[in-house]
């Protein structure tokens, strides 16, 4: 009994319920926004690391491993603390989108760059022969299929943007971890923490089983 | 004298390998060459030349109806005239049969919607599978894939069709389905170039045989003279190896 009311005290739940939902809100908006941002940074970026000329292409090499060594905690306490140093002061929704966008795009561009080379070489050539442009061969014949091979591992990296969004928290962002940390101070109860992790395997976990299904349909010998 | 499909000193090596030296060729508007050799001679990657799918060394030089086949600009309009059928199809399997063969007259030529499906199913009518034509790739047959192919480039109508090896990828019983597409065609007047095995198919339809060895053009001349009493000994040792099986 005494277990229950101090880790899931559904009085102290329903009471922060509210609060809760505001910072689950903000964990949203802020997971969708770099999810997209990530996604079009990591195409641009997987476009120019294959097909960009010499010294751009090294560019987006040594940007693509700067940004998946650096830790997500590391780079965003830099943006959010260093970087008014010079000027440039940013909230910490911007802070945290940046810092998300940044290394998401990074890991994007990666699968992004393994599911094109995972076409065949022929389709290449077969639009090549028909008189089709690099873009029109892009646009219209390996993206499409690429896209079927990147989306399970593009769906982990926007679930783990998604769980990565909690690092807001350390920059005063009211995201779900954040409200979650405050209510527990208000109630002087740990239940509103339990109750934001609950939250977060109810949001995730069906991604999460939603990549397993793609990866037994997409990954078996079966496919074409 | 020159040649539609003009090649003049073409070299091309990989490292210290060389895969080609030194081709001088001229093919007639209209006219169907069969190229043939054994493997390694260098004939697949003679045709990949001439759309430059595979780049040649510098000092060669191939024209397509007068215009040079070079990188850059005029490439792609070279390209356009000049049709590939592959030995593994390369169809494009997230599109339709019908898609396949739109898909190129709609982004290079802009052709409507109505007209480049009015021609693809003209073309996969005459390439005998008008009945297919809302399948998907890899619900076909090779020999059907390969026809779909043919259809797929001809949807360009180009000058040229090159055939790299086309019935090599394909189970016995389905090669004669695809050579009577290609007998049709060069009874159109499209210039063929046509990489093969098939000597058969070289002695009925070819106004010319070349054989390939080792990077060069050992023979050239009429089927029945390069096929039936061939000048080099090359040329009767590698007859003799696919002949008598």
């Amino acid at each position: 009994m005494d277990v229950f009311d101090t880790f899931l005290n559904l009085e102290v739940l329903a009471r922060t319920w509210p609060l809760l939902m505001t910072g689950l809100w903000v964990t949203l908006q802020l997971g969708a926004a770099s999810i997209v941002a990530g996604l079009v940074l990591g195409l641009a970026l997987a476009m120019v690391r294959l097909y960009g000329p010499g010294p751009v292409r090294a560019v987006a090499r040594v940007y693509i491993d700067v940004f998946r060594s650096i830790p997500l905690l590391v780079l965003l306490i830099v943006i959010y603390y260093a970087l008014p140093f010079v000027g440039l002061r940013l909230s910490p929704f911007a802070s945290a989108m940046s810092a998300l966008t940044m290394v998401s795009g990074a890991y994007s561009a990666e699968i992004f760059r393994a599911g094109i080379e995972a076409i065949p070489k022929g389709q290449f050539e077969a639009s090549a022969a028909l008189g089709l442009t690099h873009r029109q061969t892009m646009g219209d014949v390996i993206l499409p299929q690429a896209i079927r091979i990147v989306i399970p591992p593009l769906t982990n990296n926007s679930i783990n943007v998604v769980k990565d969004t909690a690092l807001a928290s350390v920059v005063a962002m009211p995201d779900l971890l954040k409200q979650a940390t405050q209510a527990q101070a208000l109630a002087a109860n740990p239940t509103p923490l339990i109750g934001a992790a609950l939250i977060y395997i109810a949001v995730l976990w069906p991604l999460v089983a939603l990549v397993s299904r793609m990866e037994r349909r997409f990954g078996g010998a079966g496919a074409r | 004298m020159s040649g539609f499909v003009s090649i003049r000193g073409l070299r091309k090596s990989y490292g210290t390998f060389e895969a080609l030296r030194g081709i001088d060729l001229d093919v007639a508007q209209g006219e169907v060459v069969c190229v043939i050799g054994p493997s390694g001679s260098g004939k697949s990657t003679l045709i990949r030349c001439i759309n430059l799918l595979e780049p040649f060394d510098a000092g060669g030089e191939i024209r397509v109806d007068g215009t040079p086949v070079v990188a850059g600009r005029a490439l792609a309009r070279v390209r356009a005239e000049v049709g590939m059928v592959f030995q593994s199809f390369n169809l494009f399997p997230h599109l339709t049969v019908r898609r396949n063969v739109m898909l190129a007259p709609r982004r290079v030529r802009g052709t409507s919607v109505a007209e480049a499906e009015a021609q693809a199913d003209r073309l996969l009518a005459r390439v005998g599978i008008a009945e297919q034509a809302d399948k998907y790739p890899n619900q076909l047959s090779g020999g059907q894939q390969q026809r779909v192919a043919i259809a797929r480039a001809l949807a360009m109508e180009p000058q040229v069709m090159l055939f790299d090896e086309p019935t090599s990828a394909l189970d016995p019983e389905m090669v004669g389905e695809v050579l009577d597409v290609m007998r049709d065609l060069a009874g159109t007047g499209v210039t063929m170039i046509v990489v093969t095995h098939e000597m058969g198919f070289a002695r009925q339809v070819a106004d010319r045989v070349i054989f390939m060895d080792a990077g060069r053009i050992v023979e050239a001349g009429p089927p029945e003279a390069v096929l039936s009493a061939p000048e080099h000994p090359r040329t009767r040792d590698f007859l003799g190896a696919v002949l008598n099986h």
